[in-house]
C-alpha cells in the first residue's frame, strides 16, 4: 500500500523529496497512530471535534478550523521559515553561522534534549487521557481534545528531528517515545512530573497553566539553539503552546469566578458550605496552585548543574529571549544568586551564572507565572472578596537541586519537620481536597450547559456561540 | 592535598556516611546512598552517587566486614537507594581539584578495592552482584564490572557507560576498558563505540553486546535479582552457622614521626626520607585449633597482623608521599612464625582462616604496588620465616647481615609451604614464582631446604635475598644503598620499579596495573586533561576542552 505522505502529512520541509524521512516516517506513522488509538482520549475515536489544524505557518495557515475524528488528524510538520544567514548569538560559537546539520561533537547532547522534549508531549496525552469521561463541558472538552491533538503534532515535530538528523539512533528513540508509558512502573516517561496523574479538571487547568508554561520556557530556550532546524521547529511550536496556557488560565479564572459567585450568593466563605454548594474553596484553589506550581519549577532541573553550563556554552540551548538581552551572551566570569539553607536560614549564595542557568530560566518562568495569578486575584477583586491567591515561594516543597527536601513554607520561611507535619495539610491538596474536586467531576455534554462548578466562557472558540456543538458524539 | 588532615582509613558501620549495609541470610545488600555534603576535602559536593576517596574507604571497610562478621553471608548485591542513579562514578570536580598524586593513589585504591571483589569471588566463594537499578555511568560502571554479575533495570533509561573518553578526555581507569574486554569480552569494536558514546548503552542492546548479564523490568528486577543472588550464593561454600568476627578498632597510635600498632611499627626518618616498618611475631602461646581462633577473634594474630599492616600501608601510602623508601625488618622468634604458619595451613580451608589469608594475600599484593622503594634488613633479631618471608620477597632488594664470628646471634631467614602459593601475587604467581621465573631447579633447590633456617651464606646460595655483607661492611653498605636510592628520581623509580616487580606472567589485574594505570597516568599529566583548557578542568564550567591535536 502506498500512502502519500506529503499529501497526508501538512508540511514546509519538502517531505515529498526527501527519502530519508519518507522511509523513517512509513515505519513511525502507523506506530503513532497505533499509540494514538490505544493511549490518545479514551473513547474519543469516533468524536467530530472541531479542532484547528496546522496547515502552514503563515497566521492564516495554522488555525485552520473544522470538524475532524482525531485519529485522522493531519499531524503536520512544521519549521518556521528560515532566516537567511542565521548567526549563532550566543556562547563559545557566538557569530559563526548557526548549524545547519547536527555536528558530531554534540550529537549526544542534541538528541538527549530533543528526546527529553519529545517525551513529554505524549506523556500529558496520557496523563489526560480519561479527563474526557468527565468534561465539564463541550466546550471544555474541545479544548482538551485540542491540547492533545496539539501535544501530538509536538511529538511529530521532536520525532521529525531525530529521523531527520539523527540517522538510526533517532528512529530508534522515535520508537522508544512511543513505547514508554506515563506512570507505567516498568517503562515510564523521562520525567517524574510526567508520570503523575491528572486525575481532574482543576488539575488539568492548573498542568495546563503551570506545566505547559514549563513547556513554554524549555521552547523560548530552544528557540534559541545554534541549530538551527531544533530553532526553527520549536519557533512554531510556541504557537500552539500560547493556546495551551490559555485553556489552564482561562479554566482556572473561570473555576474561581464560579466560586466567588457561589460565595456572594451564600454571603460565606465558610468551605463546608462553598464545598455543599459543588464549587470548588478558594483555600483548596490556593492548595492546588502551591502544588503545581511547585512541581513544574522542579522540572527545570538543578539549581547549579554542569549540564546547563555546556548546553549553554556549546550554544545548544539559550536563555529565553537570548536576542533581547544586553550583556555578552557568554557569560563567562559572571555570577548569578542561587538559594542555599545555612543554619536553618535561607541565603543567596553567587554562583558561576553559567552553571545556573537552570536557575535563570526557573526565575524567568516565576515572573510570567506570577502574571496569570494576578488576572485571577483581579476576579476576586471584582467580586469583592477580600481572599488573594499567592504563589508560594520558589523553595517551597521542592525535590530537585540544594532546595530538595528542604522544609519551608509557602511564605518562604524554613520550618522544623515538626511544623511542617502540622501544617502541610493547609498548604498542599490533601486526599480529602482531591476526593472533594473528584467527586464534582461529572460530565456534562449538552450544548451550552456547563458543571456546576465553573463559570461558562466569554467567547466560544473561533467566534462560535458558546453553545455551539464543539463535539458531535456520533 | 597535604594541607588537610591525614586521611584515616579505618571507620566501622557506624561511622558510614554513604553506604547502608544490610542482612538478610546468605544475601547481603550494600547501597549506595552517597552523602553529596559529606566529601573527603572541601569543594565539591558527591552529586548523583559519585565517589570520592572517602566513599571508597567505607566501601572497603564494609566488604570486610561482611567478609568476617558475616560468614552466612554469600552474596552481596551493590546497589544503590537513589533514584533513577545507581552510581555516576569518580567525582569529576574532586578529580579537578586534587593533584596528580592523589589522583593516582585514589585510583590505585580503588583498583584494589575492585580487585578485591574479585579476589574474594576467586577465593572465598563472596559473591558479587551489581544490581543496577539506574544511570550507572565511568566508575559506578567499573564497579558493577568487578562484580560477578551484573543486572540492569529495563527502563528504557538507565545505562551502562564509560563516558571518560568523549567528555573528560581521560580514561575509564578502575578497570574498565580492561574488563570490557579481559572479564566481559565485549567485542573490541563495540567497545570502541561504547567507550565513546557518553549516553552509554541500555536494555536488550547492552545484554546483546556483552556489557551486562542480564535486564530486566522495574516491576521484576527486585524479584530477579533475589533470583540471581540465590543462585550465586549456591556457587558458595561460605558456611551457614559460622561464628563472625567483631573487626574490633585497631590499637593504633599515631605520633608526627610514626605509627605503632601491637604488631606493627612504621618510624619515619624526614630527613632520609625513610620509613622503617616493624612487623613483630606471634608472642606468648597461640591458638592451634579452631576454637580457640574463633575464640581470639579479631585479635588472633594473623588478622591483627593483615590490619595493621593494611592500615599501615595505606596511611603511609597516602599521607607520608615524600617518603619514598620503605625498609622492611622483621623482630621475634622465627619459629612462632612458622608455628603460626603451620595453623594457618592446617586449616586453610576453614572459612575464617581462608579469610584471613585472603586479608594478608591483599596486603602483601599492596605492598607489590605501592610506589616506594622497598628494601627488606635481615638482622639479629629478626624472623623473615614463611608468612614473614614473603615481605622479605616482595622487596625490591633484601639486605641479610652475615656474622663469620658469630654463628648463634647470625640472622636466619626459613622458607615453608606458605611461600609456595598460599599468597599469589596479582600475576597468580607466588613471590619465589616470580624470583626464580618460574624455574623449576632453582624453586626445587629452594623446597628442599624447607623448614630449615638459612643463614646469609645459605640463602645467597639459594638466590633468595640480594647481598649478605658482614657485619664489618653492613653499615656503609645498607647506608650508601639507601642514600643512593633515595636521590634518584621518584618517578623513574616508580616506573622501574613496578617494571621489575611485574616480571611474570600478563592477566587481567597487572594489565589493570600495568597498561591501563600507565596509560591513564600519563594522561592525568597531559595538558589535554589537566591543562588550564585541559577537559577534566573545565569539565561542567561550559568552558571547552581545547586540545592540543597532536597524536603522541
Amino acid at each position: 500500500m502506498s500512502i502519500s505522505y506529503a499529501e497526508k502529512i501538512p508540511n514546509n520541509v519538502n517531505l515529498s523529496e526527501d527519502r530519508t524521512l519518507q522511509r523513517a516516517l512509513e515505519q513511525w506513522q502507523p506506530n503513532y497512530l497505533h499509540w494514538w488509538r490505544d493511549m490518545g482520549p479514551d473513547g474519543s475515536q469516533d468524536f467530530d471535534v472541531y479542532l484547528r489544524t496546522a496547515v502552514s505557518v503563515d497566521p492564516q495557515g495554522w488555525a485552520q478550523f473544522g470538524h475532524v475524528k482525531m485519529p485522522d488528524y493531519r499531524w503536520g510538520i512544521f519549521l518556521n521559515p528560515a532566516e537567511k544567514d542565521r548567526k549563532i548569538h550566543f556562547g563559545d560559537h557566538k557569530g559563526e553561522d548557526a548549524w545547519q546539520e547536527v555536528p558530531g561533537e554534540h550529537r549526544a547532547n542534541l538528541r538527549r534534549i530533543i528526546v527529553t522534549q519529545g517525551d513529554t508531549e505524549p506523556a500529558s496525552v496520557e496523563q489526560q487521557r480519561h479527563l474526557g469521561l468527565t468534561c465539564p463541558s463541550q466546550y471544555d472538552l474541545r479544548n482538551l481534545f485540542q491540547v492533545n491533538v496539539e501535544e501530538g503534532r509536538h511529538l511529530w515535530a521532536m520525532v521529525y528531528l531525530l529521523h531527520k538528523y539523527f540517522g538510526r539512533d533517532g528512529r530508534e528513540e522515535g520508537e522508544a517515545l512511543l513505547a514508554r508509558r506515563s506512570g507505567d512502573q516498568d517503562n515510564p516517561r523521562i520525567l517524574q512530573a510526567f508520570n503523575e496523574k491528572t486525575p481532574d479538571w482543576l488539575s488539568f487547568f492548573m498542568f495546563t497553566y503551570f506545566t505547559d508554561r514549563d513547556g513554554k520556557y524549555q521552547l523560548c530556550a530552544l528557540a534559541e539553539s545554534a541549530f538551527d532546524p531544533l530553532a526553527r521547529t520549536t519557533k512554531f511550536m510556541l504557537t500552539e503552546e500560547a493556546h495551551h496556557m490559555f485553556v489552564g488560565e482561562s479554566g482556572v479564572s473561570r473555576v474561581i469566578l464560579r466560586t466567588c459567585q457561589m460565595m456572594n450568593e451564600l454571603k460565606t466563605d465558610d468551605p463546608a458550605k462553598l464545598r455543599a454548594a459543588g464549587v470548588i474553596d478558594l483555600p483548596t484553589i490556593q492548595r492546588y496552585l502551591n502544588f503545581h506550581f511547585s512541581v513544574t519549577i522542579d522540572l527545570f532541573g538543578a539549581d547549579q548543574s554542569s549540564n546547563a553550563a555546556t548546553f549553554y556554552s556549546s550554544g545548544l540551548k539559550g536563555r529565553f529571549e537570548e536576542g533581547k538581552r544586553a550583556d555578552d551572551h557568554v557569560l563567562k566570569g559572571q555570577h548569578y544568586k542561587v538559594l542555599d539553607v545555612q543554619n536553618g536560614q535561607l541565603v543567596e549564595r553567587e554562583v558561576p551564572m553559567l552553571n545556573a542557568l537552570n536557575e535563570v530560566l526557573r526565575d524567568d518562568y516565576i515572573k510570567d507565572s506570577i502574571g496569570g495569578v494576578d488576572r485571577w486575584n483581579k476576579v476576586i477583586e471584582k467580586a469583592g472578596i477580600p481572599f488573594r491567591l499567592k504563589v508560594p515561594h520558589k523553595a517551597f516543597h521542592r525535590n530537585i537541586g540544594t532546595l530538595a527536601g528542604v522544609k519551608v513554607a509557602p511564605d518562604g520561611h524554613v520550618v522544623s519537620d515538626h511544623e511542617w507535619n502540622m501544617k502541610v495539610e493547609q498548604w498542599l491538596p490533601t486526599d480529602t481536597d482531591r476526593a472533594f474536586v473528584a467527586s464534582l467531576m461529572g460530565r456534562v455534554v449538552e450544548p451550552g450547559k456547563f458543571a456546576n462548578w465553573i463559570a461558562p466562557p466569554v467567547v466560544g472558540i473561533n467566534r462560535q456561540p458558546i453553545d455551539f456543538e464543539y463535539v458531535r458524539f456520533n | 592535598m597535604s594541607d588537610f588532615a591525614p586521611v584515616d582509613y579505618q571507620t566501622d558501620p557506624s561511622k558510614y556516611k554513604h553506604w547502608k549495609l544490610a542482612f538478610d541470610g546468605p544475601v547481603a545488600t550494600l547501597s549506595a546512598d552517597f552523602d553529596e555534603n559529606a566529601g573527603l576535602r572541601p569543594g565539591y559536593k558527591l552529586k548523583l552517587n559519585s565517589y570520592d576517596l572517602g566513599v571508597d574507604i567505607e566501601l572497603n571497610d564494609a566488604i570486610n566486614r561482611v567478609r568476617f562478621e558475616h560468614p552466612e553471608v554469600r552474596t552481596v548485591v551493590v546497589t544503590s537507594t537513589k533514584d533513577k542513579v545507581f552510581c555516576s562514578g569518580a567525582n569529576i570536580f574532586m578529580l579537578g581539584v586534587s593533584s596528580h598524586a592523589w589522583k593516582v593513589n585514589f585510583c590505585k585504591f580503588t583498583n584494589e578495592t575492585r580487585n578485591g571483589l574479585e579476589d574474594s569471588s576467586n577465593h572465598s566463594g563472596l559473591k558479587f552482584l551489581a544490581a543496577v537499578n539506574g544511570a550507572c555511568a565511568g566508575g559506578g560502571y567499573e564497579l558493577a564490572l568487578a562484580c560477578d554479575e551484573i543486572i540492569l533495570v529495563d527502563d528504557r533509561s538507565s545505562a551502562v557507560s564509560l563516558p571518560e573518553v568523549p567528555l573528560l578526555g581521560v580514561l575509564p581507569g578502575t578497570g574498565g576498558l580492561t574488563r570490557v574486554t579481559d572479564k566481559r569480552h565485549v567485542r573490541h569494536d563495540l567497545a570502541d563505540i561504547f567507550c565513546t558514546t557518553t549516553e552509554g548503552v541500555r536494555g536488550q542492546k547492552a545484554k546483546d553486546w556483552r556489557l551486562v548479564d542480564d535486564i530486566a523490568k522495574p516491576a521484576q528486577f527486585a524479584a530477579k535479582v533475589r533470583e540471581r543472588a540465590l543462585a550465586l550464593a549456591a556457587k558458595s561454600d561460605r558456611p551457614a552457622n559460622g561464628k563472625g568476627v567483631a573487626l574490633t578498632p585497631i590499637e593504633r597510635r599515631i605520633e608526627p614521626d610514626a605509627l605503632r600498632y601491637p604488631h606493627v611499627t612504621v618510624e619515619i626518618d624526614r630527613a632520609k626520607r625513610t620509613a622503617t616498618f616493624t612487623v613483630k611475631a606471634p608472642a606468648g602461646a597461640q591458638p592451634a585449633d579452631i576454637a580457640g581462633v574463633e575464640a581470639a577473634g579479631a585479635a588472633w594474630y594473623p588478622l591483627a597482623l593483615a590490619r595493621e599492616l593494611e592500615d599501615a600501608i595505606l596511611s603511609m601510602r597516602t599521607n607520608e608521599l615524600d617518603i619514598g623508601m620503605w625498609l622492611v625488618k622483621t623482630e621475634g622468634d622465627p619459629k612462632a612464625v612458622l608455628a603460626m604458619d603451620a595453623t594457618l595451613t592446617a586449616h586453610k580451608d576453614h572459612w575464617l582462616v581462608r579469610e584471613t589469608i585472603g586479608y594478608l594475600r591483599r596486603t602483601f599484593s599492596r605492598l607489590d604496588v605501592s610506589s616506594r622503594s622497598l628494601f627488606a634488613l635481615i638482622e639479629p633479631g629478626s624472623c623473615f620465616a614463611g608468612t614473614f618471608l614473603e615481605l622479605a620477597l616482595a622487596c625490591d632488594r633484601s639486605y641479610m647481615l652475615a656474622l663469620p664470628d658469630d654463628a648463634a646471634r647470625a640472622p636466619t631467614i626459613t622458607v615453608d609451604e606458605a611461600n609456595f602459593g598460599l599468597y599469589p601475587m596479582a600475576t597468580g604467581q607466588s613471590r619465589l614464582q616470580r624470583r626464580f621465573y618460574n624455574e623449576q631447579p632453582a624453586l626445587e633447590a629452594v623446597r628442599a631446604k624447607a623448614g630449615q633456617p638459612l643463614d646469609g651464606a645459605g640463602a645467597m646460595a639459594l638466590g633468595l635475598v640480594t647481598s649478605n655483607p658482614d657485619d664489618i661492611d653492613w653499615a656503609d653498605e645498607t647506608r650508601i644503598a639507601i642514600e643512593e636510592r633515595v636521590a634518584m628520581s621518584p618517578d623513574a623509580l616508580t616506573g622501574m620499579e613496578a617494571n621489575l616487580r611485574f616480571n611474570g606472567p600478563e592477566n587481567m589485574f597487572t594489565r589493570v596495573f600495568g597498561r591501563l594505570t600507565a596509560w591513564q597516568n600519563w594522561i592525568f599529566q597531559r595538558p589535554n586533561a589537566v591543562g588550564e583548557k585541559g577537559a577534566l578542568k573545565v569539565y561542567g564550567k561550559g568552558d571547552k576542552a581545547a586540545f592540543d591535536w597532536n597524536r603522541v
